[in-house]
């Protein structure tokens, strides 16, 4: 299979990336290395090419209604320039994907979805889009390579996001510039040189961030004004291995190891954006079911009591003394800014309590492991 | 990036490199390998007293983003593991041909280093 490249793949070889596969894109893993990378995020700012993500436009008088039947949580509480973490289920209350809903107009959205993602959950929407009948009032595009987008990530961001970009939103209600957006809020911005950009306070590290969304053809220029400008506030270029060790000290899920089709947003503990007061929705029995009586097991986040061998995904988490094991490691690395290894797993809702020792088994020997409260990564 | 590639060493197509002497061998990573791990954060290294013949998997090095095994380029028994570096990871990267070093091996069919490659055909195989 030829692996899919982004708008800035020419970038990144110029930028001395490291190319590797990623979820069918070839994308870099590291410019200077991912520790070097990582702390950069957590001291000062980093930006990612997010390009493989998809976007998908969902518009007409029907929209809302629509949405709020294929996802969890309630699309109503968004006004025009906010946006929202969100899950799309299938019957069964399994994920087909987690993705960010915007509202970028009075009856126009906006969804953010995983690279990895983008035939599975653009051919479901579209076949729930055809059970609500007449197209006229509902349309679901596919945009994904339309568009490009990179985030920009790191305690830095907010002091030059509108050097780069300024102007005021031209959506919802009156934000100045891009650096007076609040937490998952998004501005629509023209520029000259850039074309129109949509511009949201989000991101994927646990720092203060935004993720910029532009026309493919203008998102190298996106990219390289972030660097040039970013430059004087220490801001450097990181890659999708930052990306994920920044992730996993927030303990946010990942498509494809906390996230699947037989895993519900309960069982990863993201029952916060399963909203049950909004009628009928996809998944909603089994959903309900498990909000309300409990589930079997539970995604915890875990810390390495010694100095051992990172957790990797698929080893097995033991008891102390058990006979078998009782649940797998589905992410996990060596969190740069506790240097000590660091994962979440999946362990039976008995032994999912924070305190809890546990084990990991690495290379055939098991090591000791405490479940902490998440995020591992505490911000104070 | 061009990588680091001493003459006087010994080098095996998975990355490690051999210093001989006498009977003895010493064993590590090469500078193009700890460039293309980048970030080591664990070293494993194998018991004293292993038996190991070429090419077995002996030894595990670990960045942030994966596990490599490390491949024995000789045959012959582990006679010194370098504690130095299970303490200290990232000597592998700073230091790949001195301190980063793995393991001491008493050859046991020295014949076998002959066979591995110069530093000019490692160099070429990297394209340094």
């Amino acid at each position: 299979m030829t692996l899919k490249r982004t708008p800035l793949f020419a970038a990144h070889q110029k930028a001395g990336g490291k190319l590797i596969e990623f979820g069918g894109w070839e994308m870099p893993v590291q410019y200077s290395s991912i520790v070097d990378e990582h702390l950069a995020v957590r001291k000062s700012a980093g930006v990612f090419d997010i390009s493989h993500m998809g976007e998908v436009q969902v518009r007409g008088s029907k929209a809302e209604a629509f949405l709020n039947r294929i996802l969890t949580n309630d699309i109503r509480k968004l006004q025009i320039g906010q946006g929202q973490y969100t899950l799309l289920c299938n019957e069964l209350g399994g994920v087909i994907d987690d993705l960010y809903a915007y509202r970028i107009g009075e009856r126009e959205y906006f969804l953010i979805i995983n690279a990895s993602r983008i035939e599975e959950d653009v051919a479901w929407i579209q076949t729930q889009a055809l059970t609500e009948g007449d197209p006229q009032h509902l349309e679901v595009r596919n945009m994904s390579d339309a568009y490009g987008a990179v985030a920009l990530q790191g305690p830095r961001s907010r002091d030059f996001i509108h050097l780069a970009f300024p102007g005021a939103s031209e959506l919802g209600a009156p934000v100045a510039n891009a650096a007076a957006l609040k937490k998952n809020q998004i501005a629509g911005i023209s520029t000259q040189d850039y074309g129109p950009l949509l511009i949201a306070c989000t991101g994927y590290s646990g720092e203060d961030g935004f993720e910029i969304i532009a026309r493919s053809e203008c998102i190298e220029g996106v990219w390289n004004r972030l660097l040039s400008v970013g430059h004087a506030f220490c801001c450097q270029p990181a890659g999708l291995g930052a990306r994920d060790t920044l992730r996993t000290e927030m303990c946010y899920p990942l498509y494809g190891h906390e996230l699947n089709e037989s895993t519900t947003p309960i069982e990863a503990g993201l029952g916060v954006f399963v909203s049950l007061d909004k009628g009928e929705f996809i998944g909603r029995q089994v959903l309900e079911l498990q909000k309300t009586q409990g589930v079997a097991r539970r995604c915890v986040a875990f810390r390495m009591a010694e100095k051992t061998a990172p957790p990797r995904p698929q080893y097995p988490i033991w008891l102390p003394g058990g006979m078998a094991a009782i649940g797998q490691v589905v992410s996990g690395t060596q969190s740069p800014s506790l240097g000590c290894g660091i994962g979440l797993g999946y362990v039976p809702v008995e032994h999912a309590k924070a305190g809890t020792t546990i084990e990991i088994e690495i290379r055939g020997r098991r090591w000791p492991a405490t479940i902490v409260k998440k995020p591992i990564l505490s911000r104070s | 990036m061009s990588s680091k590639v001493p003459t006087e060493l010994k080098y095996a197509k998975s990355h490690e490199w051999l210093r001989v002497e006498g009977d003895v061998a010493t064993i590590g990573i090469t500078d193009h390998a700890q460039h293309e791990l980048t970030d080591v954060v664990f070293v494993e290294l194998p018991t004293l007293g292993r038996k190991v013949a070429a090419g077995e998997a002996c030894a595990v090095v670990e960045s942030v983003k994966t596990a490599s095994d490390i491949y024995s380029p000789v045959s012959g028994e582990v006679i010194e593991v370098n504690a130095l570096v299970s303490n200290q990871p990232d000597l592998v990267n700073t230091q790949p041909y001195q301190g980063g070093w793995f393991y001491k091996i008493r050859l046991s069919q020295p014949e076998e280093a002959s066979k591995l490659m110069g530093a000019p055909e490692y160099a070429q195989s990297i394209g340094a």
